[in-house]
């Protein structure tokens, strides 16, 4: 069987000593931690990997010597060092010895209670100690719970040198009995921002902890939940952005240390997300309220909604016409097309009541782009679904319309035939009618066929202006749904700091020397970016399109109103 | 130890295999494709600057000539980084596993690293490729709850689709170290 090395590169400067760390006996593989140097009482040593076994829950145990003569070989410290085998009883007891500056080792093994006493063959792998400590193994997205107990061999590793922080704290430096070189041996690493960082978030999250439950408080009283103000608040997506925003602010400011590393990741990710989110909404503020454009842009908006109702006259004017050449019903068109005319006469005369408070409410409401640039965008779309209101009630009347002459059509149909719709066994029966109920239903359904292609044009030429708002809307909530679901901390983090996100190791063949053991360098494979993205995700009330393409067109051709974007809290109806 | 042999691939061009014993159970194994053509090059970017000169004659606009100049080496670079792969190798460590690197020209590398108890057996596969049926080497990967049951394979060496001789070189190699663990004592 070839046994397997695992050795700390950052060790291999270091002096004579003792090897401990974790023996793995289903791999056949050691993973070497740290080097305990002479002079130390062998029962002290083995008191310490006790207490240190207890705190971790890693089997650490002394494994070999290590040999690191600088000048000639010296015979007596090799003899004393396999004699060191008998006190520290571990089978098989590796001997790694390094001659002066050479990059190649001599590695051997001593087995006493050998089966099978050939010599098998070792592999040296050097590994990265800080680097390995702090990456995070991604387990391939398939896998999760079902190979738990045929886990990886890499995986064991990893686990391994991440459990064994303690271990490191202490150093060949500090005074005490027992003298280890491990990564921290080259300086003892730390960050003063860092530290600093961390002492101030315990007050910062309180206050932020006790403002937002203020504001909790308020959002839940009585007076907003009264029917008008909560159906608006249902339907504006503004208010859904905030509540989906105060709850972010929420998971960052609760006071709970993150459990594992998902929970850090999405805390982190949700901290930067509204950093960079409330930087370009002021960005953007700052752009807006430079060089009066707000005054500019309020000057422009009578004019484009005076335009569009000037265009929406135009097309009533066309369809009461002769549109494309087809022949309406000349009464029932004047009639719809009056009634349409009026409404955007009504809608006119409103914007230019508003025309001289416009100014001023884009300038308080302009102020809310310093809650965030999804916000801003919330606002914009608001604000497009309400000038164009308008525009949704043609799209309810025309479908209301067109659907109640479909349904009486199919109705009047079925009388035609001789059939009827039973209500209690949901199928269509035959049923014998009178003579004069045949005569109206006749009637009544030549009128209403021959009065189709009218309500049919007005309610196409509707639906269209309508599906055209919903995808300017859509798409401007996509881009919302982007900005706050993308990890932009993880993102960083796999650009800057690529061991910490693994998703597996990839091996490099070093140089070799006939006779040494076989080196390899172990690296860590960082996750690719797609991965990265897919794994961290943040859940967003997302919109995403309720019905299926079939299911869109059967309800457009049957005149049933549409609302193309589900919410996620919507109930299914 | 290294040796090189030339082959052809399967679509004709010249191919290099080279193979290295680093130890006992540790083998590497290189397919190396043709490097990028000077002449290619220099005709497929005298190419884009033609057609860039000949509309740029017909609408007198000089945005189309920069232009031309940006999509130039934009598309250089994109080729060179994303698409032409250089060398693909396979390094078999016995006990450890088998590691698949893709070398791009750009000097990119893309490792998959798989571990040896996943795999359950390297063979070669045919498979109908456009108008031809051509020979593929692949890994097996052991399905867990099934014993006998494969859950994925994976291809190699799909961009340099070596022929079926070099194809035996590769898979004789493999499993002679592939072997080794079988004969070695059962770990429990």
């Amino acid at each position: 069987m070839v046994l397997k090395v695992f050795f700390p590169s950052c060790c291999s400067s270091a002096d004579s000593g003792i090897l401990i760390g974790r023996w793995i006996s289903e791999q056949n593989s050691a993973v070497i931690l740290a080097v305990v140097h002479f002079p130390f009482i062998p029962v002290q040593v083995k008191q310490y990997l006790g207490e240190v076994q207890r705190v971790t829950k890693v089997s650490v145990s002394v494994l070999g010597s290590w040999n690191n003569s600088k000048q000639e070989k010296e015979e007596s410290l090799s003899e004393f060092l396999e004699d060191l085998g008998t006190i520290f009883c571990h089978e098989p007891w590796i001997q790694i010895s390094k001659e002066g500056d050479s990059k190649f080792w001599s590695c051997s093994t001593l087995q006493k209670h050998s089966k099978n006493p050939q010599e098998e063959e070792i592999i040296l792998v050097y590994y990265d100690q800080r680097k390995v400590m702090l990456s995070h193994l991604h387990p391939p997205l398939d896998t999760a719970g079902q190979r738990a107990e045929d886990a990886s061999k890499l995986s064991a590793i990893f686990d391994t040198v991440a459990r064994s922080q303690v271990l490191f704290m202490m150093d060949r430096y500090d005074e005490g009995p027992i003298k280890l070189t491990h990564w921290q041996s080259d300086g003892v690493e730390a960050s003063i921002i860092v530290e600093l960082l961390k002492q101030a978030s315990v007050p910062a999250c309180m206050l932020l902890t006790f403002l937002l439950s203020l504001v909790s408080g308020i959002c839940r009283s009585r007076v907003l939940k009264f029917w008008p103000l909560s159906f608006l608040w249902s339907k504006l997506s503004t208010c859904e952005q905030l509540g989906h925003r105060l709850q972010h602010l929420q998971v960052i400011s609760s006071n709970k240390k993150a459990q594992n590393q998902n929970q850090l990741m999405r805390k982190a990710n949700i901290f930067v997300s509204l950093l960079i989110d409330v930087a370009l909404g002021i960005l953007l503020m700052s752009w807006l309220y430079r060089k009066n454009r707000i005054g500019h842009l309020a000057e422009t908006l009578i004019p484009v909604a005076d335009h569009v109702a000037e265009e929406l006259q135009d097309l009533l004017q066309w369809l009461m016409g002769a549109p494309a050449g087809l022949k309406m019903n000349r009464a029932l068109d004047q009639v719809l097309g009056r009634f349409f005319l009026y409404h955007i006469h009504l809608w006119i005369s409103y914007i230019h009541l508003l025309s001289p408070f416009i100014e001023m409410i884009l300038w308080y409401v302009g102020l809310s782009a310093c809650l965030g640039l999804t916000m801003a965008l919330c606002i914009l779309s608001d604000i497009i679904a309400l000038l164009t209101f308008h525009i949704y009630c043609f799209y309810v009347y025309g479908a209301r319309l067109y659907c109640l002459k479909i349904y009486g059509l199919s109705s009047l149909w079925r009388l035609f035939r001789g059939k009827k719709w039973n209500v209690l066994r949901q199928r269509v029966d035959s049923c014998s009618y009178d003579l004069d109920q045949l005569f109206i239903g006749t009637l009544l359904f030549t009128i209403l066929l021959f009065l189709l292609p009218t309500t049919a044009l007005y309610y196409l030429v509707f639906t269209l202006l309508r599906l055209l708002v919903v995808i300017v809307q859509g798409l401007i909530h996509l881009l919302v749904d982007l900005i706050d679901s993308l990890p932009l901390y993880s993102l960083i983090l796999r650009l800057c700091r690529s061991y910490r996100l693994a998703a597996g190791v990839k091996f490099r063949v070093l140089e070799q020397q006939d006779g040494k053991p076989l080196r390899l360098l172990m690296q860590i494979n960082p996750l690719s970016y797609g991965s990265v993205v897919q794994t961290y995700r943040l859940p967003t009330y997302s919109c995403y399109p309720r019905d299926s393409w079939a299911s869109l067109c059967k309800k457009l051709f049957l005149g049933e109103l549409i609302y193309p974007w589900k919410h996620k809290g919507d109930k299914q109806n | 130890m290294a040796e090189e042999r030339r082959f052809l691939s399967a679509s004709g061009v010249p191919i290099a295999l080279r193979r290295r014993q680093h130890s006992a159970s540790c083998r590497e194994l290189a397919v190396r494709g043709p490097r990028l053509q000077l002449r290619s090059l220099s005709a497929a970017t005298s190419a884009v600057w033609l057609a860039a000169y000949g509309l740029f004659a017909l609408s007198e606009n000089s945005m189309v000539l920069s232009a031309a100049i940006f999509i130039t080496l934009i598309g250089l670079i994109i080729y060179l980084h994303f698409v032409k792969i250089d060398q693909e190798s396979l390094l078999v460590i016995g006990s450890l596993g088998i590691q698949v690197t893709s070398s791009y020209a750009s000097g990119k590398e893309s490792t998959t690293f798989i571990e040896m108890g996943q795999v359950k057996d390297v063979v070669i596969n045919e498979a109908i490729h456009m108008q031809k049926v051509i020979y593929y080497l692949c890994i097996l990967l052991q399905d867990p709850e099934d014993p006998q049951g494969v859950s994925e394979v994976v291809p190699l060496f799909q961009s340099s689709k070596p022929r079926l001789d070099c194809l035996i070189e590769v898979y004789k190699s493999c499993q002679e170290i592939l072997e080794q663990r079988k004969t070695a004592p059962q770990s429990s």
